[in-house]
């Protein structure tokens, strides 16, 4: 059986969600959530690990950055350096941001709200570990929700990741009238101002994957907008399963 | 012991929103000739004798500030 640890740290919300996707990911019995507490430096011998959202320490100094230096980010630093499948959503990619595990910095909305919508992604890269149940170019639709939801990055690291193909996830945005490009960029069009309209990246190796809005929200009908997010958890089997 | 006060600030290319919202506010509150804003957050910490130079700078790069964003001076003041 996969084992697939979800993380909790004091603040974190989306714990819940993960395990349940995780479960229903491996509905035939083929997939286990296994908690992990941050407290513990301990991954309790899991194949991926899934850093859930939420407000980890309160958000406090900067979202993510206290939670990583929490016992266990420790482990999943070193098992994702050795190749284990790490998703952050939301929170969790903030934190790994923080971590140096992903590059750039998530950083307040360009319209300073809090932002809590359904949204459409444009799936950019489907030979990651988290994405390849999905066909490249396809739109898929999930919750959004976060405060600090801006992907920033220096010129050099931006022109690495798209020359890479290493941009996951893109919002899909409606094209501005010309001339009006700045538009973009402020919050108007985006849902928060990232450049290039980032929704996710991943690492060098497609093993380690960070996005912004919520697929563990998107599992079932009854619960979510759609079940569009569960091809990641499927997609992290299949990839256990392949290796 | 000694009072260190460690200044962050978001990077100049890195859109201020924040910093925006409080220039444009200044107008409204009667507040004529302030052209921009930068928002950033200002520490102070009281260190004792063992505490060095070469310490603050790696407190302030690796924890307070995340270089990819934020700038940060770091600078003893007497107590």
């Amino acid at each position: 059986m996969t084992r697939v640890g979800v993380i909790t740290f004091p603040g974190t919300l989306d714990d819940v969600d993960a395990a349940r996707a995780v479960r229903l990911a491996g509905r035939d019995g083929a997939a286990e959530a296994v908690p992990l507490w941050h407290a513990d430096a301990d991954l309790r011998g899991v194949d991926a690990v899934v850093v859930p959202g939420g407000f980890s320490y309160g958000d406090y100094l900067r979202a993510g950055a206290i939670a990583r230096f929490a016992p266990v980010m420790g482990e999943v630093v070193r098992a994702a350096r050795r190749g284990m499948p790490v998703l952050g959503i939301c929170n969790g990619f903030q934190i790994l941001c923080e971590s140096g595990l992903l590059p750039g910095a998530l950083v307040r909305n360009a319209g300073l709200h809090f932002v809590c919508r359904d949204q459409w992604l444009r799936v950019e890269n489907n030979a990651t570990a988290w994405t390849s149940r999905y066909e490249r170019g396809a739109e898929i639709l999930v919750p959004l929700k976060n405060m600090e939801g801006r992907y920033v990055a220096d010129a050099a690291t931006l022109d690495e990741l798209e020359g890479e193909g290493r941009v996951v996830f893109r919002y899909v945005v409606d094209e501005p009238e010309p001339g009006q490009a700045l538009k973009r960029h402020l919050g108007v069009d985006s849902p928060n101002g990232a450049l290039n309209h980032i929704a996710g990246i991943t690492d060098p190796t497609g093993r380690i994957v960070g996005l912004m809005p919520h697929p563990e929200h998107a599992i079932d009908a009854l619960t979510g907008p759609s079940d569009d997010g569960l091809g990641m958890f499927l997609s992290v089997l299949d990839a256990l399963v392949a290796a | 012991m000694a009072r260190v006060v460690v200044d962050v600030m978001p990077k100049q290319e890195i859109l201020d929103p924040q910093g925006q919202a409080v220039a444009n506010a200044l107008p409204r509150l009667g507040f004529d000739g302030v052209t921009s804003v930068r928002q950033g957050k200002h520490f102070e910490l009281e260190v004792d004798d063992s505490v060095d130079d070469a310490t603050l700078a790696k407190i302030a790069e690796t924890f307070l500030a995340n270089p990819v964003i934020e700038d940060w001076v770091v600078r003893r003041v007497d107590a």
